[in-house]
């Protein structure tokens, strides 16, 4: 009897899928480094060209430079405090397949402390500034970083984060 | 995460690095608690790199709080009954 036969791979019978998309969480650090904006934006767009659904988590000015850049929401999705993020998946309320953590000081490093510890994702830290490479040394949690010596200019972390490409993994 | 402002809070370290925090917690209080990200204290879901140290002296309970454009604060709130929540907690 085809016509009541489960569509099966995650395709219902009309052939849409039935599976969720992947989800990434992009954890942002203080505002005061250019790049941070900049890069964020760009790997939104990534993700979505992948397929997968990002949710921005921040303080109220790192979320604010994103929302004014995009008012039509051409890149933007969900937009969140980032207390609010923690206790969420802290809760187990939610939590999510990727998880990119912005650094350039040593907030950002016990923020993606955190994630590491309280969620199930795959983390990225995404690291910058003048003093990246000292901050890249305090990586002694499980994830992949993706650093740059970048304050202004964030073609050399656009290159980094190209290289590593973790839309793709 | 709970408000820290309707805290009657006093401010032990300011603009510290986590590692300083903890460093500082354990030289300068003989009672504390290890805690893992996340773990509330009061209203407040700590954040930091496993372990917390979570200070305890009398009534006091001594905790870090991070902001991402501020770095590290350490935190002195008096509570009888979440200094002995904590203190019941095993070391």
């Amino acid at each position: 009897m085809e016509l009541y036969q489960s569509a099966g791979n995650g395709l219902s019978v009309t052939g849409e899928s039935t599976t969720q998309p992947a989800t990434a969480l992009l954890v942002l650090g203080c505002p005061q480094v250019p790049v941070q904006t900049s890069i964020a934006l760009y790997l939104i767009n990534r993700l979505k060209k992948a397929g997968i659904v990002p949710t921005v988590a921040g303080n109220k000015a790192a979320n604010t430079l994103l929302v004014v850049a995009d008012p039509d929401r051409h890149y933007l999705g969900e937009v969140m405090d980032l207390d609010r993020a923690v206790v969420m998946i802290t809760e187990k309320k939610r939590d999510f397949d990727r998880c990119f953590v912005f650094i350039h000081n040593d907030a950002g490093v016990t923020y993606a402390g955190t994630m590491s510890a309280i969620s199930k994702a795959k983390i990225f830290t995404i690291i910058y500034g003048e003093h990246y490479e000292e901050l890249v040394k305090q990586m002694d949690f499980p994830c992949t970083p993706i650093a740059a010596k970048a304050v202004h200019n964030p073609l050399p972390l656009k290159k980094a984060l190209d290289e590593v490409a973790p839309w793709a993994a | 995460m709970g408000c820290v402002e309707s805290m009657n809070y006093e401010i032990v370290l300011r603009d510290a690095t986590f590692k300083e925090s903890r460093d500082f917690i354990k030289k300068n209080y003989t009672e504390f608690r290890d805690v893992l990200p996340g773990f509330k204290v009061f209203d407040v879901h700590v954040i930091g790199l496993p372990p917390i140290a979570i200070g305890l002296e009398g009534d006091f309970v001594i905790f870090p709080y991070t902001k991402p454009c501020h770095g590290t604060f350490l935190l002195r709130v008096e509570d009888k009954d979440e200094a002995a929540r904590l203190r019941a907690l095993k070391k």
